[in-house]
């Protein structure tokens, strides 16, 4: 187990340094520059713009700025935006709590009626149920999430009134759950709906394979009850898969939602990415794609040893 | 609504020197100036986050917005295009003597008794100190546009500074008009003034408004400063909410939970919606910007006069600004706006005339070819032109003028990029063929555009400077040179007049519009005032207010 952890660590090390290296050259190679957010500006004579140029250190050749980046990198000075010169991970930590609440929210809603929709359906394969989840399942699925989300608002802020058109609180109020949880609705939902088709189908998929297995129906011909079959014998080994989808969408706790955080105006991690590449805010940009890759990475790690743990097959392998 | 328009009363103003005399002026509907009851919030939304609170450090237009709040400078530019003193008691003048020896010198004096936000007083020491900043070389300074025009700054004493000019800089008033002054006594001190926490997290200014608090990503507070030299502002504080999507920042305008739509207002589209909304006014702002079809003259077509002047003949101005831009743009024929001192409201007017457009090309020798396109000496009247991909109305309206030009026997290739592309060195080493833009070609309210048009200015060639379209008129670099050492308002004038017919009978580029903004505010807000002389409309908000 040991030697196993030691070497998946020593792998992820090197996809990081891998991703960091695409991620940097495909970046700076993308054409147009963080100066030119200031070109239009009427005060700004040439000159600033080439003095702020070097003064960024854009001049210089790309492999001596990626060695600057990545030694820094190694010890936790992830540089300073270009945008406002703050520190990089300070401007993405900022952004982490508005991100997890968003989207824990919606991930935990989406797994809980995600499982429960998908096991009805495996266990009533074909029924009027089954049927009317999977046609819901496609259209939550095809429904681009932009749209989702804007007719969410004009229908329950614009029309009914009854949901904030967006925001994390009231502007200018001071804190107030109800108040977060009322702004916490829509947004939620839109991201909500997307997942829980997502959990949904992989549910539903993962526990007919189980329970045409030969153990479950050795222990229908024992004669343990149905909910017992369901809930013991067949979730609990339909979820091995789905630990493996888990594992995959824990990154997007963290790196956030870009559509539905523009949509709702919602101060996340997306949001974040998006407006650093208007800015072609590099270091910013590098410290996003840096941290998602380690949590990439770490998700999948993890994702394995529970799966080690949950499974002994893959233990005595 | 009764009034004189804005550019009229400028004549008149700039005629008779009477400034003082002249009440606030009506147009977009603004009300005469009214007390507003003390206390309440204003919400001012905006499309873009600020997120630099040193104002001499790079920034972009909504970042300026927060400075004006934070920060003072020596003298503003009022919604009338008057300097108006701030930090200073009086704006220097020849008449008042704070102009010297030919323009050369100016000196200032500097209010008494005023304050920081952590209550150390304001000397004239932070003037030099701000100026140092800047010119220092290991700071990254926004520009230095009218602080290296100073050879150098004496402050005799705690309230005056006098300072010295290399050479006249008539802009010069104007620059520092838009320079905030940063406290010595903070940034002094600081390990390295680019990083300061002072620059993202703490500002201290002397303004009306003290930072209060931010959230990333989301909003930022600043809380009335009652200790203001300019008296407590009405509002207990003004918070800027960050809103990306400008269709979202409409509705939360219109379902009230923002007062003000900041900087790109409202969107054109929303325009006949918007103005017939219960309890808001819809204020139309002439913004300094223009729009136009800039040539790049290095390019082999746009060599000669007849083609440029064909291509203005074969567009349908008047279908971009009522098709596309739902009527709300004005027109102009020059570089400034409408609502400059310098305007000249006798250019010629355009004329959409595509048959005239085809006999100009007849007469100058292009003949269109088998494929109706026009060519002269084995120049094809073929080119592209670009603009930032995903700006919706300008991409309609270029393929407008894309059909108005092919009938004529032009032919226009559409090549959008991205804005952090188009406008990097593809439009300032002048790669493009032609472009449709918006640009500000002057600083604040002042008319000088040497750097955008002086054919010294050329990056391409020189290295320095903005005149991208590489235009080169030796008529047009002489009147711009003596327009900057001019420092008679009225002279200054005649001269800027000049030089808008001289590009106007050139058609160094084609003028389309001139940019009208959609700001929304909610009714009962009191004393907002769109100034098309500064960068933001937050300009003068410590007069804004609620009715009582």
């Amino acid at each position: 187990m040991r030697y196993y952890l030691a070497r998946r660590v020593l792998q992820a090390l090197v996809v990081l340094v891998l991703v960091s290296l695409g991620g940097f050259t495909v970046l700076h190679l993308a054409p147009g520059g963080p100066a030119a957010i200031y070109a239009m500006s009427p005060t700004m004579s040439a000159e600033d713009m080439e003095r702020l140029t070097h003064q960024l250190g854009l001049d210089q050749p790309l492999h001596l700025q990626y060695f600057k980046w990545a030694a820094g990198l190694a010890t936790a000075n992830w540089g300073r935006s270009y945008r406002d010169g703050r520190v990089v991970l300070e401007v993405i930590t900022d952004r982490i709590p508005a991100t997890v609440v968003l989207m824990l929210s919606a991930f935990s809603v989406a797994v809980l009626i995600g499982l429960a929709t998908g096991i009805v359906s495996a266990v009533r394969q074909y029924s009027l149920f089954d049927h009317a989840m999977t046609l819901t399942a496609m259209i939550a699925l095809s429904i681009p999430t932009f749209w989702l989300g804007l007719m969410g608002i004009y229908v329950f802020a614009e029309l009914l009134r009854v949901l904030p058109p967006g925001n994390i609180g009231t502007i200018g109020a001071p804190f107030a759950l109800g108040d977060r949880l009322r702004h916490l609705l829509l947004p939620a939902s839109t991201l909500g709906v997307v997942m829980v088709a997502t959990w949904s189908r992989y549910t539903r998929a993962s526990m007919l394979e189980v329970i045409g297995e030969d153990y479950i129906r050795t222990a229908l011909a024992k004669g343990v009850s149905r909910g017992a079959i369901v809930l013991k014998h067949a979730l609990k080994n339909a979820l091995i898969p789905l630990v493996t989808l888990a594992g995959l969408q824990l990154p997007l706790v963290f790196s956030g939602a870009l559509v539905t955080e523009t949509i709702f105006t919602w101060p996340g991690m997306g949001r974040l990415f998006v407006d650093s590449i208007g800015y072609r805010d590099y270091p910013v940009l590098m410290g996003i794609l840096m941290f998602t890759a380690m949590l990439v990475v770490a998700g999948n790690l993890a994702a394995d040893l529970v799966y080690a743990a949950i499974d002994p097959r893959v233990r005595h392998s | 609504m009764t009034h004189i328009s804005r550019r009229e009363m400028l004549v008149l103003l700039a005629g008779s020197g009477a400034a003082a005399a002249v009440g606030p002026l009506l147009e977009s509907g603004a009300a005469l100036a009214q007390t507003p009851k003390k206390g309440g919030q204003v919400v001012v939304a905006l499309s873009q986050e600020p997120t630099v609170f040193n104002p001499l450090r790079p920034h972009i237009e909504v970042d300026r917005g927060v400075h004006f709040g934070i920060f003072d400078s020596l003298w503003r530019t009022d919604e009338r295009a008057q300097f108006v003193p701030n930090l200073a008691v009086e704006v220097p003048s020849v008449k008042n003597g704070g102009i010297q020896k030919n323009g050369l010198e100016y000196t200032v004096r500097l209010k008494k008794g005023v304050t920081w936000h952590d209550g150390k007083p304001f000397t004239s020491r932070d003037v030099k100190f701000t100026w140092d900043l800047v010119m220092n070389p290991k700071f990254g300074a926004y520009t230095r546009v009218g602080f290296d025009a100073i050879a150098g700054m004496e402050t005799p004493d705690e309230s005056t500074v006098r300072v010295r000019l290399r050479e006249p800089f008539a802009p010069f008033l104007t620059a520092w008009g838009d320079a905030y002054i940063v406290p010595a006594h903070i940034l002094e001190s600081a390990a390295d003034p680019n990083t300061a926490e002072f620059n993202t997290k703490s500002p201290v200014g002397t303004g009306p408004f003290k930072f209060a608090s931010r959230v990333a990503g989301d909003h930022l507070v600043l809380g009335a400063n009652p200790a203001y030299h300019g008296g407590a502002p009405p509002l207990e504080r003004i918070i800027f909410k960050y809103i990306p999507d400008l269709t979202v920042l409409y509705t939360q305008f219109k379902t009230g939970a923002v007062d003000v739509t900041g900087l790109q207002g409202i969107s054109a589209e929303f325009y006949a919606e918007a103005k017939n909304l219960p309890g808001v006014t819809i204020h139309l702002h002439h913004s300094p910007s223009v729009e136009y079809i800039y040539f790049n003259h290095g390019k082999p077509w746009f060599k000669e006069r007849a083609v440029r002047q064909a291509l203005y003949h074969a567009m349908d101005k008047r279908a971009i600004i009522d098709q596309v831009y739902y009527g709300v743009q004005k027109p102009v024929e020059g570089y400034l706006p409408s609502t400059s001192w310098a305007y000249n409201a006798d250019l010629p007017t355009h004329e959409y005339n595509p048959e005239k457009a085809r006999q100009i090309l007849d007469e100058a020798g292009w003949k269109p070819g088998a494929d109706g396109i026009r060519a002269k000496g084995g120049v094809r009247l073929s080119f592209t032109n670009s603009t930032t991909a995903g700006n919706k109305l300008r991409e309609q309206a270029q393929a407008l003028v894309q059909q108005n030009w092919r009938a004529v026997g032009v032919d226009v290739q559409i090549s959008n990029m991205p804005a952090a592309v188009i406008w990097g060195e593809y439009y300032v080493k002048s790669k493009f063929d032609t472009l449709m833009v918006g640009i500000q070609a002057s600083v604040g309210d002042d008319p000088d555009c040497l750097n955008r048009i002086h054919s010294k200015y050329i990056a391409a060639e020189t290295g320095s400077g903005r005149n991208v379209s590489q235009y080169k008129n030796p008529q047009v670099d002489k009147l711009l040179e003596e327009g900057v050492r001019e420092v008679d308002r009225a002279k200054r004038r005649a001269l800027y007049l000049k030089l808008q017919e001289a590009l106007r009978a050139d058609l160094a580029y084609l003028p389309i519009f001139s940019y009208v903004r959609l700001e929304g505010v909610k009714q009962g807000m009191l004393n907002y005032k769109p100034n098309s002389n500064v960068l933001h409309n937050t300009w003068n908000m410590h007069e804004w207010g609620w009715k009582a």
